[in-house]
């Protein structure tokens, strides 16, 4: 089986403006989202308390929902959650409120009766959410400087730049994503979308890889016909693994249940949008930043001795 | 020719070996067992107790599969869930006759279930995450500025003694927030009082300053001794929290400290929060009280107090060292007025001593009672779940002022230590508050294992299928190297006992869904050559050998996020940085070594190879011609 048999080198550098304006226009959409609707941020990041219960029968939430506020909750939520018999109920934060909420919530419920069983119970205070926002703005900070300053010690700085805008660029997609539907921004959610920063570079390092190998190796070629083939050649094996990865996110998304639904779906949208910007909005981005061959024939004289010829590298 | 040296193929095949020896315990399972832990700071554990258990199971007619002797806890591994039910009724009887005043806890756990060549070796199955056993999660932060007031109040009762005592004058202590502010007439006396405190205090700070008429002092801790107030409130609490909770029967508490500030307490199999809360917020209290010494005397009267009838105003108790004695059911101090304890010594007799510290108000009436009592006796109870224990009865020799107790006479190093510990153990050295609790039932923890399993195990099925049908036999050796990526991954995480959550098992299947990535670059490059027109072999070494610069910097720009995560990462972050960043590791040296291996097992002795099993290979040029 071979799924791809391409004869000639797609140009894909003809259209390298086409990419660039669609990725700007979607960036400036997800931008857009991020700032008019924000994101849902789970409790985790904005304290309160969670409780999931279980009925041994579909809840009727509408019930649920005048007990509570009869009890003196307010603003409280209360969805389904993975099935019908499933209730997740959030309980914002209140300045002098303890974990003994949790309890109250707990017997207003059975107040409301069907027998509820309380599956789970999450209470966070505030100072821990406010880390929790301060600790992912930096571990996403750390990523960035580390990648940058890999790829500018392995390749080069324009690589290093290219790379990380086109991926950053996914981040924000993926946001804009969660902001635009709604969608809880939870934990793991975080931890997807750095997954995902981590991921997707690997794309842009298979492509620059190429890129530099095809400018050693073939004289007279110019710079777009060197990305050109340099994505061409890799093409197929950038969608099998890609592929591959997105049939674990999907068997995630179709067994991992509502616990695991928006980390796998963040993963999707992140392979998805990776497999576009890092071989798409990545490549256009180094050509207009003037890579060329010069810049790796002088490198390799500068490498130190017992390197391989071709840099060790595909 | 492919062929790896001997060191290359003995290294795969031992760390195969390995993988599997370690991942084996999972597939045991776990068997019921009973777990025997002390509940009191004044029991131990000792050999004499493991005898009375299984003399106790022996009785009862229950054969237990295994027997552990552990530093904290007894356990007695058996054969199914009704012989646990009736060993642990067993046990609870004979080692707790009294229910009400229990000196044990036995309670109900699981033990891994692999035989014991393996414990042996330390090959345990992974530590599930309260997510995946259920249970409750708190995070307490520990309130640091009430640490140091508690400190600094206790520090100005000790000033205004040392005053007195040096017939020093002065016009007030009071407390500013961190600060103590001692107020004189004349800056003579404050230079005395500088003189005095600095030889006295080597934790404060003075600094003198003018207000209007009056010379103040202002003493605030050094850093160094705030620091250590910090350390050893935290430490404090964390031993009063594992008596409190060994009271609850949890299996296997953790109790750690996270940051400068946190506590954090896992009570796995724990559902009952209220009470899990209640007995975490209580204060076991302390109480000073006088002991009736004449009744105690009576040996008619005491007598008739240990069968039930003790006169009136009093209450009977047994001393440590098993003698009865009649205690003043009027309280004189609680341990809310004590600040410190510290096992130590006389300063004259070199005797083990403990040492007490009392706040100001409890100085003072320590003062009046001593004065009133000398030669009469006072006993301090600790009072635990509504009864008291006299923790020790000494004799007031003189009146005591200052809020400094000693207390000392037939006590050995380590009783003092005890006492010390157990008069502590009364009272927490800082409040504390519950900043994030988290709840799992054991249903949705079996819920959760069941989902994150499937959805591995359709994910690799899937791959599997697509990797054989695409690259044949070196789509199997992919798989191979996948499956061996993933027993390493598992016998790493069993290894290092690191904690496996929801989050972790998602990091399993995202891992090895992108550890495929490097098999597929392998294959491709294959291809590449073959297509190009090389032989066989030259293919495989080529393709092997460019793909490896590649794999390496993907896989370290995927570490990069990895370990970002794992720094900055808490809770449901960290399970599941530890295990992306582990099995980034294992799926460098499975995929390109492993598969390597196997392909040349496969085709490296083949002298004449004419083609390889890696699918069709198109040619370009082919077609044209």
């Amino acid at each position: 089986m071979e799924f791809f048999r391409i004869k000639k080198d797609i140009p894909f550098m003809r259209h390298a403006l086409v990419f660039n304006v669609i990725s700007l226009i979607t960036f400036v959409l997800a931008v857009f989202f991020l700032a008019t609707r924000g994101l849902h941020f789970s409790i985790e990041f904005t304290g309160g308390t969670l409780l999931e219960v279980g009925y041994s029968q579909a809840a009727d939430l509408e019930k649920i929902r005048k007990q509570l506020e009869s009890d003196g909750f307010e603003d409280t939520q209360v969805i389904n959650f993975g099935s019908s018999r499933d209730v997740l109920i959030r309980v914002p934060l209140k300045a002098g409120e303890t974990a003994k909420l949790s309890e109250r919530v707990n017997a207003s419920l059975q107040a409301a009766g069907g027998e509820p069983q309380i599956k789970r119970v999450e209470f966070v205070g505030p100072q821990v959410g406010k880390e929790l926002a301060e600790d992912g703005a930096l571990a996403l900070l750390l990523v960035i400087i580390g990648i940058v300053v890999y790829l500018a010690f392995r390749f080069e700085w324009r690589f290093a730049i290219s790379a990380i805008i086109a991926n950053l660029h996914d981040v924000v997609i993926i946001l804009g994503f969660f902001a635009f539907f709604q969608w809880e921004f939870s934990l793991p959610v975080l931890a997807a979308v750095l997954a995902v920063l981590g991921y997707s570079v690997n794309e842009s390092v298979v492509v620059f890889d190429r890129v530099r190998e095809t400018f050693k190796k073939q004289r007279g070629l110019t710079t777009p016909e060197v990305i050109n083939h340099a994505i061409t050649s890799t093409i197929s094996r950038t969608i099998i693994t890609h592929g591959s990865t997105q049939m674990m996110v999907t068997s995630m998304l179709i067994f991992g249940g509502a616990a695991l639904h928006y980390f796998a779906l963040a993963l999707t949208i992140g392979i998805l949008f990776g497999i576009y910007s890092s071989v798409l909005v990545a490549s256009p981005i180094v050509m207009w930043l003037g890579v060329s061959r010069e810049q790796f024939i002088k490198a390799k004289k500068d490498k130190p001795e017992g390197m391989t010829e071709d840099g060790a590298c595909v | 020719m492919n062929r790896y040296p001997l060191w290359k193929n003995a290294t795969v095949i031992i760390a195969l070996v390995l993988g599997f020896l370690y991942t084996l315990p999972n597939f045991f399972g776990e068997v019921p067992a009973v777990q025997i832990s002390s509940v009191k700071a004044t029991v131990k554990l000792d050999t004499r107790l493991q005898a009375r258990v299984e003399e106790t199971l022996a009785a009862a007619g229950i054969q237990p599969t295994g027997l552990f002797f552990e530093p904290h806890s007894i356990r007695v591994r058996l054969a199914d869930t009704d012989t646990q039910l009736k060993a642990r009724d067993a046990i609870e009887k004979a080692l707790n006759p009294e229910p009400a005043d229990s000196s044990y806890s036995v309670a109900l756990n699981l033990l891994s279930a692999s035989p014991d060549w393996l414990t042996g070796m330390n090959a345990l199955p992974m530590y599930l995450g309260l997510d995946l056993r259920g249970g409750v999660h708190f995070l307490l932060q520990v309130d640091m500025k009430g640490a140091l007031t508690k400190r600094l109040d206790s520090i100005s009762a000790d000033l205004r003694s040392l005053m007195r005592d040096k017939s020093i004058r002065h016009g007030g202590i009071v407390r500013e927030g961190n600060t103590l502010v001692v107020r004189f007439r004349e800056t003579a006396i404050r230079d005395q009082a500088k003189f005095a405190l600095t030889e006295n205090q080597p934790d404060l700070d003075l600094l003198e300053k003018e207000d209007g008429p009056n010379h103040l002092l202002v003493a605030t801790l050094k850093p160094t001794a705030q620091k250590r107030i910090q350390e050893f409130a935290i430490k404090q609490n964390i031993t009063t929290l594992h008596n409190r909770i060994n009271e609850l029967g949890v299996a296997e508490p953790v109790i750690q400290q996270q940051g400068a500030d946190r506590i954090v307490v896992q009570l796995p199999g724990v559902q009952d929060t209220a009470k899990a809360k209640d007995i975490l917020g209580r204060t076991a209290t302390l109480e000073i009280r006088m002991v009736d010494d004449e009744a105690s005397a009576n040996l008619d009267t005491l007598q008739a107090a240990a069968n039930g009838q003790p006169p009136a105003g009093t209450e009977y108790y047994v001393e440590r060292g098993g003698r009865g004695l009649l205690v003043k059911k009027q309280v004189v101090l609680t341990g809310e007025r004590l600040t410190d304890a510290q096992a130590g010594f006389d300063g004259q007799t070199q005797e083990p001593a403990v040492h007490l510290t009392l706040d100001a108000a409890g100085a003072r009436i320590f003062k009046d009672v001593t004065r009133e009592n000398v030669n009469k006796r006072m006993a301090i109870l600790l009072i635990e779940k509504g009864k008291g224990e006299v923790v020790t009865a000494p004799v007031i020799r003189t009146e005591i002022g200052g809020g400094r107790v000693q207390i000392s006479g037939r006590m050995t190093t380590v009783e003092a230590n005890d006492v010390a510990l157990l008069l502590r153990a009364g009272s927490l050295a800082a409040p504390m508050e519950i900043i994030e609790e988290r709840t799992i039932g054991p249903s949705l923890g079996a819920d959760n294992i069941a989902k994150g399993i499937s959805s591995t195990q359709w994910g690799f099925i899937a791959i599997a299928v697509f990797m054989i049908a695409y690259y044949l036999l070196f789509g199997l050796v992919s798989v191979t190297a996948l499956t061996a990526n993933l027993l390493f991954l598992v016998a790493l995480l069993s290894l290092l006992q690191a904690t496996l959550t929801l989050p972790g098992i998602a990091a399993v299947a995202l891992t090895l869904g992108m550890a495929i990535d490097a098999n597929v670059l392998i294959n491709e490059r294959v291809r590449e050559e073959l297509r190009n027109g090389a032989t066989p072999h030259a293919a495989i070494t080529a393709g092997y050998e460019r793909a490896w610069g590649t794999i390496l910097d993907s896989n370290i720009t995927t570490l990069i996020a990895g370990v970002a995560l794992l720094i900055f990462g808490s809770g449901p972050v960290r399970g599941f940085a530890v295990v992306h960043c582990l099995g980034i590791l294992t799926s460098i040296f499975s995929s390109v070594v492993v598969s390597r291996a196997l392909v040349n097992w496969i085709y490296g002795s083949r002298r004449k190879l004419e083609s390889v099993s890696i699918g069709q290979v198109w040619k370009p040029g082919a077609e044209t011609k």
